[in-house]
């Protein structure tokens, strides 16, 4: 810890401890005090922090406002799905638990500020208040007049407040139109690879020196490093995995000094995780029993991807997918018997080729896949109500998705939804040969 | 004895007490230079004083003595609303200027000077409204008849429906007439927004009774909207005098500067004389410095407005601490280049290596098909046709994980959907939009720490 966090107006001690909380964010934390000043002092209206997730945002502000003693509100926009909420805990938490009530049951913003200025007539404020709002992104999708409003609280509730908004998303996408007061902007700056390890390595395990603990992170970071660098990402996977780092030290095959040894150990291991924990195809407590066993042995989420449907359905997602992958004009050479002669040189335009899977799937009519279906089913099948009956719970199962909702009955158009190992399993069920009739593998 | 800190801080109170402003009358000036004498303060406490004056400028946006700059706006608006106060005129006027122009601030400035005048002060009613607040017009009613003190005429509820709130609250005004009843001033902060009411029924009565003599009343809208009048309905505009005040900023940079070391220095009635004068000198001289001159002609030339200002001065200010009491030319360069940061290049710097070539495919994407949109299939083509060429295998990344990395993205904002409807179609095949330009991403590439040097020659190479 080398900056020492100066601030005249707080207790000595107290800005130590804190800067022994929050470790590499020592010119964040600074600056954030210098700008905060003494308790009485005024601070700006309202200042916008942003990072990447899982830079420090909230602990910074959270363990700074918690350790001084300093009057604050938390709020995270997540949580409130109504206005009303926000003002409540708004509320609650600089003026104690009485002051909600006097909220109605449906306050308006206006009805927040008037309270508010009362609660302050009421007990005047020495400290600059501070409302913090986590997630502020959500803020914009609320009512249009609350996030100018907030940014500009001060001179409206005629208090000494401030409103800090933590986000992931740069201010930019934040403005309205008609403009707003400008918010002071600061940045977390992301973590670097030292600064990450410093910090991982803080949290050793008691019965291992610390010194294979960081050599473990510096392994860990070798492999993840260059896809994540959430921190709260790449704790979680030192905590599961630093088990089977120290296995062979366990069973006396290896002793600390063999770092090589380790690593040998460890590194696929830590390979397989990315595809596996990394992506939560399989749950932590999955991947820790599982090193007991063999690693992997456990089928993650996306292999359960094999669904089982009737016979008619399955040919009607089969017809559904050719629809939507092959372009009309091909679908006399691939379903008629006695198509008339195409050369095979028109047919195939070059540029076309392979784009169809890459571009998705396109939208095809109700009429086209019943003529698909009942080319590609052999026997005959009546268009029965039970038809089209699985045609719709197919769209429910969201085996396929409907386009356009403006015709319900007359000529729907749909797209088929499933991927192409999905259809390839499907059609091997009911032994049909699907790559056959694909126009991009032809 | 008496306690030597006990004087100033008395005065220093009532500096700050609401009552005065930046103005001090002559004999309390010389009283407090006399006193000034025998007190000295330590440099913690004149720079905790210098703080506490400075940050109410820049924070609170106290009142100056005499606006600057916009003399005949204040003399013109004062006058009209003297004429409201003792002659009972009824008036309406708009106060329109860009943000941060100053217009809540000469309207104080005025109301001020209003009070002051014999009488009026007991005389003048006032209703401040916020069209960010009072969001529809029953809300501004029942906060109108709050202001007015009137909800005791019916007891402690506020009236039922909003048609007899409405009835009630004219009956009120029609009832007056110019000579007995009190003015009433109403104050409509952001005046577009009440334009977007349903029928601008708050409008077109609060105009109405400003035309007709009834009670006297007058409304002062203020705006940032230059077209703020074809906002209104016909029979409103009709109803409004086409008073318009405008507050644009015809600051010349000399005056611009002058401004700066104004807002930078102290007042004379700061309590330690020495600490006073040192610090005033020091504001000149940083004003003139070469390289604060040219940092503060950037921020003439991007905004002129106050508020921008004040947010640079409010970061020069953070600076100064006891260790360092007073401001240098390098603090100022630092605030500036806090203000000025690039924030979409802040968040790049934090990208992975994946995050980071997936945005250098779409660059690649978007130059080939000329800004089409592209679908995460085609960007991963793009990243595997990049991975075959390069023999290293370093970033054979498995699908998913790719996705995650490309959602990522999404969840910054830095790639957007083009049409609203997600979860409709496959995650793979959504249509996206990059919300980077060219010159963004290569200059996030070369600031990027310890970037591969294949991803970067990558980058150059025109079209993948």
């Amino acid at each position: 810890m080398a900056g020492q966090l100066l601030q005249p107006g707080y207790e000595e001690n107290k800005l130590q401890r804190v800067s022994k909380l929050l470790p590499c964010r020592d010119v964040q934390s600074s600056m954030l005090l210098a700008l905060m000043g003494e308790p009485e002092q005024y601070s700006y209206p309202s200042i916008f922090i942003y990072g990447h997730r899982a830079t420090g945002k909230s602990h910074v502000i959270h363990t700074l406002l918690k350790e001084l003693d300093i009057p604050y509100a938390t709020v995270t926009c997540v949580e409130c799905v109504s206005l009303g909420l926000l003002f409540e805990q708004v509320l609650f938490s600089l003026f104690g638990p009485d002051s909600a009530t006097l909220l109605s049951r449906s306050p308006s913003l206006s009805d927040f500020v008037r309270v508010y200025k009362q609660l302050c007539v009421q007990n005047p404020a020495k400290q600059t208040k501070y409302i913090v709002l986590d997630r502020a992104e959500l803020l914009r999708d609320m009512d249009a007049n609350l996030l100018p409003a907030f940014l500009r609280l001060q001179e409206l509730v005629e208090d000494n407040v401030t409103v800090i908004l933590l986000s992931e998303i740069v201010w930019d996408k934040f403005r309205p139109n008609t403009g707003c007061f400008e918010p002071l902007l600061l940045h977390f700056p992301d973590y670097s690879k030292d600064e990450l390890q410093q910090i991982l390595s803080e949290d050793s395990h008691p019965s291992y020196s610390t010194e294979l603990y960081s050599a473990f992170i510096n392994i860990l970071l070798g492999v993840f490093y260059s896809v994540c660098r959430d921190l709260r990402e790449l704790r979680h996977l030192a905590a599961l995995n630093f088990a089977k780092f120290v296995e062979p030290l366990e069973s006396g095959k290896v002793n600390e000094s063999e770092t090589h040894k380790l690593w040998r150990n460890i590194e696929p291991h830590l390979k397989k995780a990315m595809q596996t924990v990394y992506l939560r195809e399989v749950s932590s407590v999955q991947w820790e029993q599982q090193m007991e066993k063999e690693a992997g042995a456990v089928r993650g989420l996306s292999a359960h991807g094999h669904v089982e449907l009737p016979y008619y359905s399955k040919f009607l997602l089969i017809a559904a997918y050719l629809a939507s992958y092959n372009p009309a004009r091909t679908d006399r050479r691939f379903f008629l018997k006695h198509h008339g002669k195409i050369k095979k040189t028109n047919f195939l335009k070059k540029h076309e080729k392979t784009s169809n899977h890459l571009l998705g799937p396109k939208p095809f009519a109700l009429d086209r896949l019943l003529a698909i279906f009942y080319s590609v089913v052999d026997s005959r099948v009546a268009p029965s109500a039970s038809v089209f009956s699985q045609i719709s719970s197919l769209v429910t199962l969201q085996l396929l998705s409907q386009v356009g909702h403006n015709d319900q009955l007359d000529a729907p158009k749909y797209k088929c939804a499933v991927s192409l190992d999905f259809i390839l399993a499907i059609s091997r069920t009911v032994s049909f040969d699907i790559v056959k009739y694909l126009y991009d593998f032809l | 004895m008496k306690d030597p800190l006990a004087v100033p801080l008395e005065f220093y109170r009532a500096y700050t007490s609401e009552s005065t402003y930046f103005g001090y009358s002559k004999t309390a000036r010389t009283m407090s230079k006399r006193k000034v004498k025998e007190t000295h303060m330590t440099v913690g406490e004149c720079i905790s004083q210098v703080q506490t004056i400075l940050r109410q400028r820049f924070c609170h946006q106290r009142l100056p003595e005499k606006p600057m700059g916009i003399e005949s706006q204040h003399k013109h608006l004062l006058e009209l609303l003297r004429r409201t106060a003792v002659h009972g005129e009824s008036n309406s006027v708009l106060i329109v200027g860009p943000r941060g122009s100053g217009k809540t601030m000469l309207l104080k400035c005025v109301l001020r000077d209003l009070l002051e005048v014999k009488d009026v002060n007991k005389n003048v009613l006032q209703v401040h409204l916020n069209g960010l607040l009072q969001t529809d017009d029953r809300i501004a009613l029942k906060e109108i008849t709050r202001q007015l003190n009137l909800e005791n005429v019916v007891g402690d509820k506020v009236f039922g429906s909003f048609a007899e709130n409405l009835a009630f609250l004219l009956e009120a005004l029609k009832k007056g007439d110019r000579s007995s009843s009190r003015p009433v001033l109403f104050i409509l902060d952001e005046f577009d927004l009440f334009a977007h009411h349903k029928n601008q029924t708050l409008l077109y009565n609060l105009l109405d009774v400003s035309q007709s003599a009834q009670a006297p009343v007058a409304v002062i809208g203020l705006t940032c909207r230059l077209d703020v009048l074809e906002l209104l309905e016909k029979r409103v505009k009709s109803r409004f005098s086409h008073r318009q005040i405008h507050l644009l900023s015809s600051l010349s940079f000399r005056q611009y500067l002058d401004n700066v070391i104004l807002q930078l220095s102290l007042p004379p009635d700061f309590a330690d004389a020495k600490f006073f004068e040192e610090w005033n000198d020091s504001i000149k001289r940083l004003c003139k410095d070469k390289s604060v001159v040219d940092v503060l002609e950037k921020h003439y030339n991007s905004s002129k407005d106050f508020r921008s200002l004040h947010l640079l001065l409010m970061l020069v200010l953070s600076q100064v601490s006891v260790c360092k009491p007073s401001i240098k030319p390098t603090d100022l360069l630092e605030a500036s280049r806090v203000c000025v940061a690039d924030s979409k290049a802040n968040i790049l710097h934090g990208l992975s290596v994946l995050e980071l070539c997936l945005i250098i495919a779409m660059k690649h994407l978007s130059d080939i098909y000329e800004g089409e949109p592209f679908n995460f299939q085609m960007v991963h083509n793009e990243f595997k046709k990049f991975l075959q060429r390069k023999s290293q295998s370093i970033y054979n990344f498995d699908k998913p994980v790719v996705m995650k990395a490309f959602e990522h993205l999404q969840q910054l904002e830095l790639i957007k959907s083009v049409d609203g409807s997600t979860g409709k179609i496959h995650k793979e095949y959504q249509l996206m939009k990059l919300m980077l330009d060219h010159n963004q991403i290569m200059e996030a590439l070369q600031k990027y720490p310890q970037c591969p040097t294949d991803v970067k020659q990558w980058a150059l190479s025109a079209f993948g």
